[in-house]
């Protein structure tokens, strides 16, 4: 079956939806470094291109994409919630606002 | 010798062109209208106006020199009409395109006015176009090529589909020999680090982190607000949400390939292999550089639908996203979406955008170059005095 979202790498702790995703779905995901599948339930809606978390992240985490850290939490994010600019913000330019 | 060939053009110094183009070429914006005047009278010239060359000064001044002048040199162009107010930035810009042996004309509009320099212009680009028509295209090995790359309006099927297609070619056309060019400065933030475990040498190393470092330094020291610019409002749109995140996706466009050179703007690789550019991460720009640091074609992954397109450099797009590729598909070259549903593998992916190259090499125009996009765009490095 055709996955509803990819990770690059298997520390990633988001994915990448690569059709839109509703929330309540079940949703498979295949890692592209090694092809092993995982299944998760997305909490929300997740547009074509937007990240889903596989794992509960802590506020203050990081978030970690093509097993490198990304960025860090703004607020705890569970299982299967949207990641994007309102709950992860970049660990670069502190003194500039982003 | 390499399997994969393309026709193209051998220039006077042995550079490889894909495009016959006579570049009426204005060496400020005061002569912008006597290059369109040409270019409207004289069919087959291409003229390139831009908004500078007046006051500038410094490393700016030289910047603007080395960028005039390497798209002259520019193998894609096969000769050239040089139009200035005055003649001797006239004549400076002139004599740095003629040393590739291209045939040059310059004229100069002081004394003479904008109707005599078009008439005289115009006779001299009219034989040059009818003496370029008769170049032939010849077998060449891609090893004989240069070839760069640039991301627009990325989003994150660009980290996973467009750009490691890219990096797929990149790797191919290195191993054959060839050369290849990237930049984006900014854009490798927080990805830095993995570029520069790339470098060849401790002083290629420390001459990336210095470009970086610079670049870095500036923005913190401006203070800026960044907000919607890096990553730009389509990025988010899209789906990245920092610049760390950006920059991962980025770097995929070279594959597993070391760095063989670090160059700056608009400097032409001394050697083949891959080469980092210091250029900004606005499309125009870093195309406008790597044209004059003598690319003849260009590798564009787009992620929301960047439109981009250059006078002088066949710009092909290609995009992993399935609904840029369906909304707007008049930009679009190669659409490598498949990539994102696991039907086709990198590797046939890279197939497919070879194949698009080597035919784009030999004279099949892109989308971009349909359409009439032309941006050509200086890089401005401080205000002129």
């Amino acid at each position: 079956m055709r996955p509803q979202f990819l990770f690059h790498e298997k520390k990633d702790n988001v994915g990448v939806a690569v059709v839109e995703i509703k929330a309540g779905e079940k949703i498979v995901g295949s890692c592209l470094n090694d092809g092993s599948q995982l299944t998760i339930e997305a909490k929300e809606a997740i547009p074509l291109g937007h990240k889903v978390a596989l794992t509960a992240i802590k506020k203050g985490d990081v978030v970690t994409k093509y097993g490198i850290t990304i960025g860090q939490a703004k607020e705890s994010i569970s299982v299967g919630q949207h990641v994007h600019v309102h709950n992860v913000r970049s660990n670069r330019w502190q003194n500039v606002k982003i | 010798m390499s399997k994969y060939k393309f026709m193209g053009y051998r220039r006077e110094n042995g550079a490889v062109g894909a495009r016959n183009h006579v570049a009426i070429i204005p060496v400020d914006d005061l002569s912008n209208a006597a290059a369109e005047g040409v270019a409207s009278l004289v069919s087959g010239t291409l003229p390139l106006p831009h908004a500078y060359g007046r006051l500038q000064f410094g490393a700016d001044l030289e910047l603007f020199f080395d960028t005039m002048i390497g798209t002259g040199k520019n193998p894609n162009v096969a000769a050239a009409v040089v139009i200035c107010i005055e003649p001797n930035w006239a004549n400076k810009v002139a004599e740095g395109i003629a040393k590739t042996g291209k045939p040059v004309e310059v004229f100069s509009i002081e004394k003479s006015g904008d109707f005599k320099t078009i008439e005289k212009a115009s006779r001299a680009a009219k034989g040059l176009v009818q003496k370029v028509s008769e170049l032939k295209r010849e077998e060449i090995d891609v090893s004989d090529a240069v070839i760069s790359t640039k991301c627009g309006e990325s989003d994150t099927t660009s980290g996973l589909g467009a750009n490691p297609t890219v990096g797929k070619v990149f790797e191919r056309l290195v191993a054959a020999g060839g050369t290849v060019m990237f930049g984006e400065t900014s854009e490798l933030t927080g990805g830095e680090q993995v570029v520069a475990d790339r470098m060849k040498t401790p002083e290629l190393r420390k001459k990336f982190m210095d470009i970086f470092n610079d670049y870095n330094s500036m923005i913190e020291a401006q203070g800026a607000d960044l907000l919607g610019s890096q990553p730009t409002q389509g990025n988010i749109a899209g789906g990245l949400t920092t610049i760390e995140e950006k920059a991962m996706g980025n770097i995929q466009k070279i594959g597993n390939l070391k760095v063989d050179g670090v160059l700056a703007p608009a400097e032409a690789p001394h050697g083949k292999g891959l080469h980092f550019m210091d250029t900004s991460s606005a499309a125009a720009e870093a195309v406008t550089l790597f044209a004059a640091g003598g690319a003849i074609a260009h590798l564009f992954p787009t992620g929301q639908g960047n439109i981009i397109g250059n006078p002088i450099l066949p710009v092909i797009k290609l995009t992993a996203n399935p609904n840029t590729a369906a909304t707007m598909s008049e930009h679009i070259d190669v659409s490598v979406e498949k990539v994102l549903t696991l039907e086709h593998t990198l590797d046939q992916a890279g197939d497919t955008l070879m194949d698009m190259l080597l035919r784009t090499l030999s004279g099949r125009l892109t989308a971009a170059e349909v359409l009439r996009h032309r941006e050509f765009v200086l890089t401005k490095l401080y205000r002129s005095a």
